[in-house]
């Protein structure tokens, strides 16, 4: 038998402590290139190559004409433009990829030789790229100059009352687009009209989709509720193009479709999509993507969603798996195609990863840096979880500050965002009851306007969402009816936004490239290019912009701790008194501890980091010295406000050599008057987690080191809070404050202190 | 094949920079669509409706700015935009795979939107199609 105590361990526990981490839940997959597990070098990717003869294009990445599958098809008529493709397959890649990354070759030239490369080519150039090189050149190549971002709005219940509030809620954040989609599929007008009434508030010109079937889709489109599309799904594979019901010839006629009827439209595909369908080919998702997007371009779309999407957590489970989807949004860019650059499907449990994984994009811009920033929480999003959710909008905000980086949403004062979700909510009754489709009550009305997400209301039953949503459509409701509503029952504001949204369709403005509308003005790739040419070009921060992003709430001032701190002065002056008896003369008495003040404790600051009073900090250090029959003596210092120095200084005067120096923020020292000034006894310096256990342990100790002992220290435990995180923006204000009070040279000041119970 | 440039870069938006070329379905400008008007029941949805001449002016648009291909599609959806929304969707859904059982399916649509909508470019769209179809065997049976 072997002794329990003296076995060979077998594990490092440290593992076990990483089994915990929300890391683990993700799952990670070998290189596995022959069965399409492979970011960007799959067992099949063909050799770049064009062959042009007489104006046609005869062979395609080693695939000759009569070879040729549908997608290669597609490509080679209505993507590569002959007249640039030697040109463009003759250039080594290497040089390509450099091009992409020097600030002194114009965007237009890349885009020019995009329009001679194959889709072997393009994956080929942009693989040479390092992480930081993508990030980089696709910040030169996006088309827009101005970035934006898109968020989703949905709820589990598909209430349409929460959908109004939380379309009113991101278009206060200034999401560029919302986009919904269905928990149950018949309810899609219901949510349409809802969005469509809920974005109307407070700003207009945000761009509302609808994502459904597509019939359905274009015809909600047609009634005039949704002004852009972005469901127009493109595959790499024939055969998963086939399974996916559509081929180029099919989407093309949709893209035109949409435009037709003066809807803004993108594609979309993303990585992985072909590998989850089971037919990938051996190839790698850059190179199907690829293909993707020469496709998308052939098609004359105007825009891309792209990187991932789907399929972006499977990605994520490769190695390089992130860089790919990175690499796949630069050939969007490079291709002059607008980018909604994914950033939607979670992928991944771990916080850490999610940061990094939409740090690239948030300071380097994207048309739409998430093709559905969560606006709403995990639960509520249809679409299943995004990258970012409500949950983490402020971790989004703070970032934005944090980069001085425009991530397309803003920080929106409490009293706002609520102001916003009633009007919302009060503007889609209103439609509701104009046009006969249901009755709103109040407690319904408040349940929605208050409520984080959709476990918290009492609103629409599912079944009558079903009803209105059929109601809508077999009535033939359209926007014109909406904004007729509106303005019946007094929302005028909202239905000016409304009918100027709608208005656009008209001129079809927004029908260019990565078109947004920013103060009642489209803005795109054709009034608002992407000018990158080096520091001092491209977009930059303005400085309202700049003020809006710093604005995020909670920020401390000195103003702001000298208010939180006259608010503790009152209760303070109750407990405690600090009677000056001139100033402090050497003690001769062995018995006594002398405790060194700061200059601003207990008159300009009054509690610890605490927040432990500091008539309590010093009755406990009292306590603690008197409990082996020492003494404590008390002197303020005024010469400085250094914890070493007020211990040390605390110590010079005492009679038995030993001294507390003490800060108004709880910081403390024992000092011996022997010692050099940082070579301490004891130092106190996690002043937030410091109990006044802890501060009666201080002064039992300098009572002890008084008495010749050596005593155990006392120790502060810590649980790895980040404490610099959380108070050393308070802690510097503070400082500065005690600081502020010091005068070089000044004596200390014999000090008694009465408190409320008696004197000491 | 197309016209002369009636628009270029510096015409956009044209809904600021030339207003008065923006019109509806019915004629009406962009200044006479207000809510006014919506109210009195003499703006409607088809006033809110794009032209075929607005896309050809945002195709020349396009096409100024380097976008031959969004040019192209614009042109499409000109042509298509004079189609009736059950001719969109009945075409597009001949076209997704299987449905069509041979090329001369295709055809038949293709002539159709030539004599009665004089929709020269969808047309040869289709015919292009039909061609590829054929020749990857996509008049398959699906279901």
């Amino acid at each position: 038998m072997t002794d329990a105590g003296r076995a060979t361990p077998n594990r490092w526990k440290r593992f076990s402590d990483w089994d915990e981490r929300p890391l683990r839940l993700d799952s990670f997959a070998v290189e596995d290139p022959a069965n399409g597990f492979s970011a960007m070098a799959g067992a099949r990717d063909p050799k770049p190559g064009a062959r042009v003869v007489g104006g046609c294009i005869v062979e395609l990445d080693g695939v000759a004409e009569a070879d040729f599958d549908m997608i290669d098809l597609f490509i080679a008529r209505h993507h590569l433009d002959p007249d640039a493709v030697e040109e463009a397959m003759a250039m080594p890649s290497i040089e390509a990829a450099r091009k992409l990354v020097d600030m002194n070759v114009p965007r237009q030239e890349l885009t020019r030789l995009a329009r001679g490369m194959s889709p072997a080519k393009l994956a080929n150039v942009v693989a040479h790229l390092s992480a930081m090189e993508i990030a980089f050149a696709y910040s030169k190549m996006r088309a827009r100059r101005t970035p934006g971002n898109q968020g989703h709005v949905t709820n589990a219940k598909d209430d349409p009352l929460q959908l109004a509030a939380d379309a009113a809620t991101a278009v206060a954040f200034g999401f560029d687009e919302i986009e919904t989609t269905m928990r149950v599929s018949r309810n899609a007008w219901s949510n349409a009209l809802a969005c469509c009434v809920g974005a109307t508030v407070g700003r207009a010109g945000t761009l509302f989709q609808c994502s459904s079937e597509e019939a359905e889709e274009l015809q909600i489109g047609m009634a005039g509720f949704t002004s852009y599309a972005e469901t127009v799904s493109v595959y790499g594979t024939e055969k998963a193009f086939i399974d996916g019901d559509d081929t180029p010839w099919s989407k093309a006629w949709l893209t035109a479709a949409y435009a037709s009827r003066g809807i803004k439209m993108r594609c979309t595909s993303g990585a992985a999509s072909e590998l989850l369908m089971g037919f990938h080919e051996a190839k790698s998702l850059l190179y199907l993507e690829a293909r993707c997007l020469c496709m998308q371009r052939a098609m004359g779309a105007q825009g891309t969603q792209n990187g991932g999407i789907d399929g972006a957590p499977l990605a994520a489970t490769m190695p390089g798996g992130v860089r790919e989807l990175m690499a796949e949004n630069l050939i969007a860019v490079w291709l002059d195609l607008e980018c909604a650059s994914g950033n939607d499907a979670r992928s991944s449990e771990s916080e850490i990863r999610i940061g990094a994984k939409i740090l690239p994009y948030l300071i380097g811009g994207s048309d739409l840096i998430c093709s559905g920033f969560g606006s709403i929480l995990k639960y509520d999003n249809s679409f299943n979880p995004s990258l970012f959710n409500g949950e983490e909008m402020e971790d989004y905000l703070v970032l934005q500050r944090d980069f001085e980086a425009d991530g397309g949403v803003t920080p929106v004062e409490e009293s706002r965002v609520l102001d916003a979700r009633r009007r919302g909510v009060e503007a889609l009754s209103a439609v509701f009851e104009e046009l006969e489709l249901a009755h709103v009550d109040e407690a319904m009305k408040a349940s929605v306007i208050a409520a984080s997400g959709s476990r918290e209301t009492e609103s629409f039953m599912p079944r009558q969402v079903a009803g209105i949503s059929e109601t809508i459509k077999e009535r033939g409701i359209t926007v014109v009816d909406v904004i007729k509503a509106l303005a019946a029952r007094g929302f005028h504001e909202e239905a000016e936004n409304l009918l100027a949204l709608v208005k656009l369709r008209v001129s079809g403005d927004y029908l260019q490239t990565s078109a947004i509308v920013r103060n009642n003005r489209v803005i795109s790739a054709v009034n608002d290019p992407n000018d990158y040419g080096g520091p001092g070009s491209g977009y930059r921060l303005s400085v309202e912009r700049r003020a809006e992003i710093s604005a995020i709430r909670d920020v401390l001032d000195r103003d702001e701790v000298l208010r939180a701190e006259a608010t503790y002065e009152a209760a303070e002056t109750r407990r405690i008194a600090y009677r000056s008896m001139g100033p402090a003369r050497p003690g001769n008495d062995p018995d006594e501890v002398v405790i060194g003040l700061s200059p601003a404790f207990g008159l300009k600051l009054f509690r610890t980091l605490a927040g432990h009073p500091l008539s309590r900090v010093i009755e406990a250090i009292i306590a603690g010295i008197g409990q082996t029959g020492k003494r404590a003596r008390i002197v303020r210092m005024h010469h400085t406000g250094d914890t070493s120095f007020l211990g040390l200084a605390a110590a010079r005067l005492a009679g038995s050599g030993i001294g507390i120096g003490i800060q108004a923020k709880g910081t403390a020292v024992i000092h011996h008057k022997a010692r050099l000034p940082h070579n301490n006894l004891e130092l106190f310096s996690n002043a937030p987690i410091t109990t006044l256990d802890h501060y009666c342990g201080l002064g039992r100790n300098a009572a002890a080191y008084a008495a010749g002992d050596m005593p155990e220290p006392v120790v502060v435990p810590t649980n790895g809070e980040a404490l610099g995180a959380r108070f050393h923006a308070r802690v510097a204000l503070i400082y500065a404050i005690e600081t502020g009070l010091t005068r070089d040279g000044a004596v200390p000041e014999e000090i008694a202190v009465e408190f409320a119970g008696g004197t000491r | 094949m197309s016209d002369k440039p009636k628009v270029g870069v510096d015409d956009y938006p044209l809904a600021e920079q030339r207003p008065d070329l923006v019109r509806g379905r019915r004629g009406k400008g962009i200044a006479d669509i207000n809510l006014k008007a919506i109210m009195a029941g003499e703006a409607t949805m088809p006033d809110l409706t794009i032209t075929p001449e607005m896309l050809r002016l945002q195709a020349d648009i396009a096409r100024a700015a380097g976008r031959a291909k969004l040019a192209e599609n614009l042109e499409r959806a000109a042509e298509m935009a004079d189609l009736p929304q059950d001719v969109v969707m009945r075409v597009y859904e001949i076209l997704r795979p299987g449905r069509a059982t041979s090329a001369a399916d295709l055809a038949a649509i293709a002539a159709d939107l030539r004599a009665t909508y004089k929709a020269e470019r969808l047309a040869c769209f289709i015919e292009e199609a039909a061609a590829v179809y054929e020749r990857r065997g996509l008049f398959a049976f699906r279901y």
